[in-house]
């Protein structure tokens, strides 16, 4: 049982954004995986509920023809996994999915949600951070379009001004196209867990050998997911070794923010950041064409 | 022997039901006018209700009743879920009341209300207003234990509920005579049960007053007792159904919700109510499984025999007894079957604490001694430079061997047998040849473990078992017994024990799954493993009762003497040549019809088993070690069992599977945390709290050494819980010879692993 | 507690129409509102699976739907898996014949996640097993003994030709 006062079903956008408009109070639903489970635990209370899973316009992901990704943010996690444009085109989101719950959970957790909900250990949220996507929000009074790295403003904090709704999340085409990426969800389980750490790499390889591009995206680093800056800045025009991955590893640990926490403490966190950040990257070089480093 | 339906794989009695969703468990009972009951919980761990207030609660619209403690009766009663003592020094501690006015840990509960619904009962929670008065929580051991610490109760000093204990022999001289002394401090962490189904319990007053509880226990019986005892009745005017049980690993053996529930119901003059605790509450005010903490030192002679062994345990039993007084006790008992020596001393303390109640858990005690001593064992294996397995071999107990304290005799063993079977199956000596010298991130080790436990509680507990037979008029019968299906499968091999004397095929026996304490025999539950073995004998005793009746009702049909008899096949046969008499059918019309003779025949036997059966085994596991990540991956895992002559081999495979899949949680993962401060809870849910799921299990490999038990009518032993007792420390071995650390401490998750590795220098 | 303007549903192919209160999930419904306990709750936040059913076709948790969200949908729960004619559905056989149930408290969820995973892919390795049996816990059987009846009852199904 939740304690919901209301449940309004929205059928169109513009529908969504006057309820919005009209009352404050109302929650917005998507998956409800996270908005139900903050009910439970009574965080919420008399939910005016807000569904918006019905809007037609928020759903399935498209490529526009100038090679734009355009994911709805009602795409649940089951679709992004099994989605033909993902999977061609950045399969390192498709993976970060998969790695998310379990079936049930994907089956109805919205990518969307996932984002908006603001937590820094969001499976999406560090691969989408590597391939700088942006957001598009929309409210009544028009529509704005922020980068996701100035979204998340702190632990389950986004700069969702009220009345708005999450309507786009966008992939420049520059950013996937000749990349290759690896995700690593580092937990307890394999599956039906949050991850310890999250870390989205995704390169590009000029000349056979050399670092055209490295971003590094990080979850459970930080308060929020956050990017690798300096580790990138050094990586560039970098000639591929083991030592300039090893390096690359060194550095990702200065841009986090990691605290104890019960779950697991600041410095394994690190030791973590700087061994699986040359993993993934290690995995993202073959991805993208470069050769194995053992 | 040979046996025609004990030892064949037949399907469940019950699987029909359970898969089409027809099984009726306790939350499935519902009746439109049910209330909802709900507890208020203490948020601090140590606290004293200075003041409660109820009124805006109660004048709430929906609520129907609120209690506190000042409402429940004024007596302390005993939990844990054990056979009523006459001898008032053997009862179990009575340390609780229903409801509290002395908070003892985060959850206990302080006040109760029921209303017409879910929501209406939480608001009514938050409208009760308490004023506390905040002690000092007591978190662990030896904050309790310290001088001059707050008694969380009044009667024990130092915190300690027991300190009982026993010397084997004189262990300052088997020290003195060894050659080597080794020692170890170990301990292991609080985990819980997790069984699939909440606690959860219904109650009403019937038409002649009575008040009827339904609910999701292992032990009925002793439910009506304690309900009795907690509120002052007699105990005659409860009765208690137990319909199907979703899981219990000893959180059922001990009676949490139904005493409330029946308070609740008296309450709202005798309405029905129902008490369901959430995933979060039964996590922290159900039960856990007890941390303990060892230090083992032991005396070991050139030529590699164990001579003396001193353990002193410190066992952390929470804020009530339970169980805990006997688990510290059983722990130390079945466990030393195994290796005898001249000296063995065990100096337990079971201690309270203000953490969350541990009592009963699959394998009751040995889990964690079975992974200290085979931690310790395997550590003076290395250090002594004689294989592991070689060195546990020369120390292993022998048939004939007899406890010297309880009187308890090894009358079957096939341990050896068993880890012969292991090894072969892990293909041991091949891959420690091939694991001798490793390089890189990832590295990988063979380890093992021995554990010796007991069928029953004989002679500590009443081993008394009920079985009632009614032969119907079609040659099928009614089995009822007064033990408790809760998974395991016993209904099943009571049925399969049944059908084997009476000549007649499984689908013929009906088995009364419900226990109903108005109806269904004397039986103290489902615990300790004992079921198979203990009720096995009731129900042979009934069956074969039932088979004589019937040859003898035979005998005067034909004049054909009864001795001359049996029943095979649904038939009355001559015994020496198997030539058909009559059909059994023919003979249970009769039973019934016959206008001269009728006489239905049944059969209601109870049996007090004086007896107990050890039973032993072996878990041999493969690990993989990341020495980046510390995450330890298990490639293999076998378990072999001695557990008698196995009734039904696919059910008990999947007792191992189960028991071993609980096993490895214990070993890489699962552990309840609190604040160390506080005393909150921190994962207490299934997302936080790391039962293993599907993907975190290898296949397991489970095989038996079948050894003939003389004292069982099948030459069944215990099977239920010993699957998860060797696991950890077999896991913990292997990691030991895969990166040469010695664990110390369970679970080996990363982070304690990460510790360890950078402390070794490994990282 | 506002009742919401009736929920118009199909459950194991039946038309329901409901009156509940706004604040009740779809688990509740079926349980106490249609009589179908098969449906176990066992976190009520999924975290366990014991309460799935199929929603147009997909493995949910039905804890975690709000009743009416349910509107409109076609539902399946264990309790219409069977034939009409009460022939048990391979899935169930070979639960009960590899011995794969044990408490039996996360069978029904089981069983309807298997079903959502053959439903899909008809011819599932160990591994698309085990990750589609990946949201529902069991404390009973190690898992070893599901996945081998879900082999099995695929193996079925596709001996027989029948969905
Ligand atoms: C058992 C379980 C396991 C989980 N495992 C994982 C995991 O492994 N990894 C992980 O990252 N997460 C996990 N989660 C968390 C959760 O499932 C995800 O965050 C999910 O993506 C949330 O999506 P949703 O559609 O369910 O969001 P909802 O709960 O519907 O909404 C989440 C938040 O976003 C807001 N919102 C949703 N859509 C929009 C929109 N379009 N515009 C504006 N605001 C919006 C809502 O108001 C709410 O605040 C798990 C949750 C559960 C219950
Ligand atoms: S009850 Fe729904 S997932 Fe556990
Ligand atoms: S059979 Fe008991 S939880 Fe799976």
């Amino acid at each position: 049982m939740y304690n919901i006062k209301e449940y309004y079903e929205a059928a169109t956008l513009e529908e969504a954004t006057e309820l919005l408009a009209a009352n404050p109070n109302l929650t917005i639903i998507a998956g409800g995986t996270d908005v139900l489970i903050k009910m439970h635990h009574g965080q919420i209370e008399k939910a005016e509920l807000l569904s918006i899973r019905k809007i037609k316009s928020l759903q399935g992901i498209r490529k526009l023809e100038d090679g734009t990704i355009i994911i709805g943010p009602l795409t649940t996690f089951t679709q992004v996994v099994n989605d033909p444009v993902i999977k061609d085109n950045i399969p390192v989101l498709a993976e970060a999915a998969l790695s998310m719950g379990g079936p049930q959970i994907r089956n109805v957790a919205t990518i969307g949600g996932n984002i908006c909900n603001g937590a820094t250990s969001a499976d999406s949220a560090s691969t989408l951070f590597a391939l700088n996507a942006r957001l598009k929000l929309q409210s009544k009074l028009g529509e704005r379009v922020v980068p996701i790295q100035e979204f998340y403003l702190g632990p389950g904090k986004v700069d969702l001004k009220a009345g708005e709704i999450l309507t786009e999340i966008i992939v420049a085409p520059g950013d996937y196209q000749g990349y290759g990426g690896h995700y690593i969800k580092f937990s307890m389980r394999k599956v039906m867990d949050i991850a310890t750490l999250g870390v989205a790499v995704i390169c590009k390889i000029k000349e056979r050998n050399i670092f055209a591009d490295v971003r590094i995206g990080l979850g459970v680093a930080g308060p929020t997911p956050l990017r690798c800056r300096e580790a990138e800045a050094f990586a560039k025009g970098k000639t591929i070794s083991r030592e300039t991955i090893a390096e690359i590893g060194k550095l990702a640990v200065k841009s986090t923010k990691a605290r104890t926490s019960w779950r697991a403490s600041k410095e394994y966190r690190e030791h973590l950041v700087e061994e699986l950040t040359q993993r993934a990257l290690k995995a993202a070089i073959v991805k993208a064409g470069g050769e194995e480093i053992a | 022997m040979a046996y025609t339906v004990v030892g064949k794989s037949i399907n469940r009695v019950d699987a029909v039901a359970k898969v089409t969703g027809q099984a009726k468990y306790t939350g499935d009972f519902i009746e439109r006018d049910m209330l909802v009951g709900k507890i208020l919980r203490s948020p601090y761990a140590h606290a004293i209700v200075k003041n409660i207030d109820v009124s805006k609660a109660r004048a709430l619209p929906g609520v129907e009743a609120v209690l506190t403690y000042a409402d429940v009766p004024k007596i302390k009663f005993a939990t844990a879920g054990h056979p009523y003592a006459l001898d008032p020094k053997h009862r179990d501690k009575e340390d609780r009341t229903i409801l509290t006015s002395k908070a003892r840990f985060v959850g206990d509960a302080i006040a109760a209300v029921v209303a017409t619904d879910e929501l209406t009962a939480a608001e009514a929670l938050k409208l009760i207003e308490v004023e506390y008065e905040v002690l000092e929580p007591l978190l662990t051991p030896e904050a309790a234990m310290r001088e001059g610490a707050p008694l969380i109760h009044d009667d024990c000093e130092r915190n300690i509920l027991s300190s009982y204990g026993y010397e084997i022999g004189a262990i300052e001289e088997a020290f003195q005579e060894a050659d080597y002394i080794f020692e170890d401090e170990l301990e292991t962490s609080i985990v819980q049960h997790c069984q699939l189904e909440n606690h959860v319990s219904c109650a009403y007053v019937d038409s002649d007053g009575r008040i009827v509880i339904v609910t999701s226990t292992q032990i009925p019986h002793i439910v009506r007792r304690i309900v009795g005892q907690a509120l002052g009745i007699p105990w005659g005017r409860v009765r208690v159904i137990k319909p199907c049980v979703g899981g219990g690993f000893g959180s059922k053996q001990d009676v949490c919700l139904e005493p409330l529930t029946a308070l609740m119901t008296l309450a709202v003059g005798g309405r029905p109510v129902r008490l369901e605790l959430s995933r979060e509450e039964c996590m922290i005010d159900t039960r856990t499984r007890h941390a303990i903490k060892y230090k083992i030192k032991t005396g070991v002679s050139k030529d590699g025999k164990l001579i003396g062994m001193h353990i002193a345990a410190i066992s952390n039993t929470g804020a009530y007894a339970s169980h805990g007084h006997s688990i510290a006790m059983a722990g130390g008992t079945k466990f030393r079957i195994l290796y005898p020596m001249k000296a063995l001393k065990y100096e337990p303390l079971t201690v309270y604490t203000n953490l969350p109640v541990a009592g009963a858990m699959r394998g009751y005690g040995s889990p964690q001694i079975t992974f200290a001593v085979e931690s310790h064992l395997e550590n003076i294996a290395r250090k002594l430079g004689i294989d592991p397995i070689e060195f546990r071999k020369k120390n292993l107990v022998n048939v004939g061997y007899v406890d010297p304290l309880n009187g308890n005799t090894v009358r079957s063993c096939g341990i050896r047998e068993c880890i012969e079977k292991g090894k072969e199956l892990i293909k041991w000596d091949e891959k420690k040849a091939r694991y001798k010298n490793q390089a890189g991130t990832k590295r990988r080790g063979l380890g093992m473990a021995c554990f010796s436990y007991a069928s029953g509680t004989h002679p500590v507990g009443l081993e008394m078992a009920g079985a009632r037979i009614v032969l119907n008029q079609d040659g099928s019968v009614q089995l009822q017994i007064g033990a408790t299906e809760i998974g395991q499968g016993s209904d099943t091999v009571f049925a399969q024990m049944v059908a084997e004397v009476l000549g007649i095929p499984v689908d013929m026996v009906h088995v009364i799954s419900t226990q109903d304490t108005d109806i269904t025999p004397f039986d103290t539950g489902a615990y300790a493993s004992r079921q198979t073995y203990i009720t096995g004998m009731a129900v042979a005793k009934a069956a074969l009762e039932v088979k004589e009746k019937i040859l003898d009702f035979v005998w005067g049909m034909t004049d054909i003497p009864a001795h001359a008899l049996d029943i095979k096949e649904q038939n009355i046969v001559y015994k020496h040549s198997g030539e058909v008499v009559m059909p059994l059918a023919e003979v249970a019309l009769h039973t019934y019809y016959d206008t001269v003779f009728a006489r239905p025949i049944t059969s209601d036997t109870s049996n007090n088993a004086r007896i107990n059966a050890f039973v032993f085994g072996v878990t041999f596991a493969e690990v993989e070690v990341d020495l980046k990540t510390g995450k330890i991956e298990v490639l293999e895992i076998y378990n072999v069992h001695d557990s008698g002559k196995i009734i039904n081999p696919q059910l008990a495979e999947g007792q191992v599977h189960g028991g071993v899949g609980m096993g490895i949680g214990y070993a890489l993962a699962e552990q309840m945390l609190f604040d160390e401060k506080t005393g909150k809870p921190l994962n207490n849910n299934l997302l936080d709290y790391k039962m293993p799921t599907i993907m975190d299990i290898p296949d397991i490999g489970v095989a038996f050494v079948e050894t003939f038990e003389p004292t069982s009518p099948f030459g069944c032993k215990a099977l239920g819980e010993p699957p998860t007792i060797p696991v950890a420390p077999a896991i913990r071995n292997a990691v030991l010879d895969a990166t040469g650390v010695a664990f110390n401490r369970l679970p080996m998750n990363p982070q304690r692993v990460f510790e360890k590795f950078k402390e070794a220098g490994l990282i | 507690m506002k009742p919401v303007p009736r929920i118009k549903l199909k459950v194991n192919g039946q038309e329901y129409q409901v009156e509940v209160p706004a604040d009740i999930t779809l688990l509740e419904l079926l349980r106490e509102y249609l009589s179908l306990t098969g449906t176990k709750e066992g976190c009520g936040k999924g975290e366990c699976g014991a309460c799935t059913v199929l929603m147009d076709g997909q493995a949910v948790n039905s804890c975690l739907v709000p009743a009416a969200k349910a509107e409109g949908s076609e539902v399946l729960t264990i309790e219409g898996l069977a034939s009409p004619d009460g022939r048990l559905h391979p899935l169930q056989e070979a639960f009960i014949s590899e011995g794969a149930v044990q408490c039996g408290f996360c069978t029904p969820g089981m069983i309807m996640s298997a079903k959502a995973l053959l439903d899909q892919n008809p011819h599932p390795t160990r591994e698309e097993i085990k990750v589609a049996l990946s949201g529902n816990l069991c404390r009973c059987t190690g898992y070893a003994k599901i996945i081998t009846a879900v082999e099995k009852a695929a193996a079925m199904i596709a001996g027989e030709g029948r969905g």
